[in-house]
């Protein structure tokens, strides 16, 4: 027991890390497959259409890429920060392996078209049991890690992965919620416009604790650590964090804006999602200015340029979802390419690059390493994915702000000025600029894949990093 | 208004909303008093060199933030927010559609009035009105018909001068205003000689290469299998059931042998919706006098 004691499990870590970048890639291609399919239709073959690629790819890069590099992350900073091995080796390989079957599974139905049609919850029920399977394995080795921890307090950074974990349980078993039919096919256990409230009441959360509050706790770690800076301010953190979690609950009725939700429902949406711009800053300020007193760093440190860089996006992401959720503002850009960027800011510009800066933090210590193969090709990458990125968002705004201009244009004999495909056909530059932006983005991750066997090729699998001993000082 | 099925589940969310928000602004309050004392690290350290600074809430921050608790307190009172309550100012959205439609209606109405007087002939000869026809067609028609109007398997070319229900203006609103149903019985019961010899002979009908031993006994099958019924003794069809003329080179399904067996042996049942409840008898007219004016421009009546 003691000898296990006395390392930490990095190897659970270090498979998560290497697939974290081997699912990025693969979800980022469906994804610069599925932009080309809108550039040129006749690339819609078969059953491989836009329809079936589409719920492939946002599987793929929110739970596979994602959800990867929220374990990796995750089971490394909770050992470290609670100074002990992760609870059960055990069940921490079974989640592993557990995930990446829920991942295969879902990269062969979700062409097949086996799916529960909840967007972001599209697996069917035996994957979805799967799931949850997972899941509990999950919280049981986080929580069990914490509860085992030798430093009497809890560092910032787990209660945002703990939030994190028992939210998505939630979300995932109430949204779920089906009758099966057969193998293949459930039907949703609400009806109606309650099924849709449930929907997005998920879908937003999914947003609000899978992408950003277990993202926040990569963040709270990465950053100072990279940075070698005190984090700013821990009042701060514990404003922003109950917060956070509180009001992100609310905000889902914001995605059901002028439908047969009632109208009190719809405004309780919107309030909440303006309330939710602050805390969401909250986490942006205590990250940004953790670097106060070292900004010149940022100069030749490409990790630290990602972690930044994803911040800036978060921020201007959190300012941009507030507004969108505003009714009058939201009857223009519903529907339209606006959202498509505005979810990209916040899942490239945000997600990718706190994800990839922290998988760069963690490779070479994973490795056996002092640093990357190559640094250079980590600011090559940064540049990269950013000019992906601003392409990317850049043409969806435009778009997107011409669709909803487009669709609302009246005529003075009170006929629309524009049939619906005229605003396809107008869009097509700017989905051209969207595919280029992706393709970047793309070859800034296959930049990262070679940089990471390079760095694997010449390290060795470290097994034997000891537990540190808390600090002496430590309350 | 009231959704709710009794006060226990109003008052519920009425608290609940408005006990969250106060909430919010509780927490920044209680949490921003007194601020840190000193800007020194809370004296934690957790792997190695992490540790945190306590620096006070930023004071713009912190007034973001209490901005937009009082803004949704306010818009709770102005707005529908609070389970039943309407909010002072009386808005809704299915309120804000009904306002704009009136005063698209009413800016319009003198419009289309002046269209519905029109006789439907002159009307298509109008080209500002068929502009705004045009629009209506791109609108609401061309999901099916196509933005060339040329239609596809199974929906009708507007652009020509084939009609399947008469290209009357009468017969052209009746079709917009109410809808058209289109049957054609299944003739399975043929047996598949039968039916193959009755390919052959529409076929034969308009002039396409067809086996002419075939085509003679299907001409036989026409008349005496109830084909002619409907189709006419000569084939040229009846405009009152929507019975295609079979003769014009014209083809709804296609004129290949084998769609021609599927159509005889499994029927064909088409329907064109309804269109006076929701677009009215005005823009039904304009719609007639469009399509009317897409049949002369491909050279009919």
């Amino acid at each position: 027991m003691s000898e296990t004691q006395s390392t930490y499990n990095y190897r659970v870590v270090r498979q998560f890390a290497v697939m974290t970048v081997i699912w990025g890639i693969v979800g980022m291609l469906v994804g610069v497959i599925i932009a080309a399919q809108l550039v040129w239709p006749e690339l819609n073959l078969g059953f491989l259409h836009f329809g079936r690629l589409r719920p492939l790819h946002t599987n793929a890069v929110i739970f596979a890429f994602g959800g990867c590099a929220l374990f990796a992350t995750s089971y490394y900073v909770v050992q470290r920060t609670c100074h002990t091995r992760l609870f059960s080796d055990g069940l921490a390989a079974f989640t592993f392996w557990g995930w990446q079957l829920i991942i295969v599974l879902a990269a062969v139905t979700l062409p097949l078209g086996i799916t529960s049609g909840k967007e972001y919850a599209e697996l069917e029920w035996p994957i979805d049991i799967l799931i949850t399977l997972v899941w509990v394995a999950y919280a049981v080795v986080f929580f069990g890690t914490l509860a085992k921890r030798k430093v009497s307090h809890i560092y910032v950074a787990n209660w945002f992965y703990g939030g994190f974990i028992l939210a998505v349980a939630l979300l995932h078993v109430v949204n779920s919620a089906a009758s099966p039919v057969t193998l293949f096919k459930s039907y949703s256990a609400y009806a109606g416009v309650q099924d849709a409230m449930i929907q997005w009441w998920y879908g937003h959360n999914a947003v609000g604790f899978f992408l950003t509050a277990g993202f926040l706790g990569m963040m709270y770690y990465f950053v100072p650590k990279q940075a070698e800076r005190p984090i700013y301010s821990y009042r701060l953190s514990v404003v922003h964090f109950w917060a956070l979690i509180f009001t992100y609950m609310w905000a889902g009725p914001h995605h059901l804006h002028f439908t047969a939700l009632p109208d009190w429902t719809q405004s309780v949406g919107m309030v909440f999602s303006l309330i939710l711009l602050a805390p969401s800053w909250g986490g942006m300020i205590n990250g940004v200015m953790t670097l106060s007193g070292a900004w010149h760093k940022l100069r030749d440190d490409p990790i630290l340029k990602f972690l930044i860089t994803s911040l800036s996006f978060y921020g201007m992401s959190t300012f941009e979802g507030p507004m969108m959720s505003i009714k009058t503002v939201n009857a223009l850009s519903h529907y339209t390419d606006w959202t498509v960027g505005h979810v990209h800011s916040g899942a490239l510009g945000w997600v990718a690059m706190v994800s990839i800066g922290a998988i760069y933090y963690l490779l070479p210590r994973l490795f056996g390493k002092s640093e990357m193969f190559s640094v250079r090709l980590i600011t090559v990458h940064f540049w990269v994915a950013t000019i992906g990125v601003v392409l990317y968002i850049a043409s969806m705004w435009i778009a997107g702000v011409m669709q909803g201009l487009m669709w609302r244009a009246v005529n003075a004999d009170g006929t629309l000025t524009y049939s619906f495909v005229e605003s396809v056909k107008a869009s097509y530059p700017f989905w051209a600029i969207r595919f280029l932006g992706g393709v970047l983005f793309l070859f800034g991750m296959l930049v990262m894949a070679y940089n990471m066997f390079k760095t694997m090729a010449g390290g060795r699998t470290v097994d034997d990093a000891r537990v540190l001993v808390p600090a002496a000082h430590h309350a | 208004m009231n959704d709710f099925v009794n006060q226990f589940w109003n008052w519920y969310v009425i608290l609940l909303v408005l006990g969250s928000i106060i909430a919010c602004g509780v927490l920044l309050w209680t949490q921003s008093q007194p601020p840190p004392a000193k800007l020194d690290t809370t004296g934690h350290v957790w792997d190695e060199n992490l540790e945190e600074y306590n620096h006070p809430l930023p004071k713009w921050w912190m007034w973001l933030f209490y901005i937009t608790v009082f803004f949704a307190l306010g818009y709770s009172v102005l707005y529908p927010m609070l389970g039943s309550f309407p909010g002072v100012l009386g808005w809704s959205s299915s309120g804000q559609w009904a306002k704009e439609m009136a005063r698209f209606d009413e800016q319009t109405k003198p419009l289309y009035a002046k269209y519905l007087q029109t006789d439907l002939k002159a009307l298509a000869a109008d080209k500002v009105g068929m502009e705004t026809g045009k629009r209506l067609y791109l609108t609401y028609c061309v999901q099916c018909h196509g933005a060339d109007a040329k239609g596809s398997k199974g929906f009708p070319n507007l652009a020509d001068s084939d009609w399947l229900w008469g290209g009357e203006p009468a017969q052209i609103v009746e079709t917009i205003a109410v809808g058209r149903n289109g049957v054609m019985p299944p003739h399975a019961q043929l047996g598949a000689e039968t039916i193959k010899d009755l390919a052959s002979y529409v076929r034969s009908l308009s002039g396409l290469p067809a086996d002419s031993l075939r085509a003679a006994k299907g001409q036989e099958a026409f008349n005496s299998a109830g084909c002619s019924g409907c189709h006419g003794p000569d084939g040229k069809g009846m405009q009152a059931l929507g019975a295609p003329n079979l003769t014009d080179k014209v083809w709804l399904y296609g004129s290949s042998e084998a769609t021609i067996i599927e159509t005889i042996t499994k029927g064909r049942n088409n329907q064109m919706p309804a269109w006076k409840e929701f677009l009215g008898d005005e823009k039904v007219h304009l719609l007639a006098a469009y399509v009317l004016s897409l049949g002369q421009a491909a050279g009919g009546k």
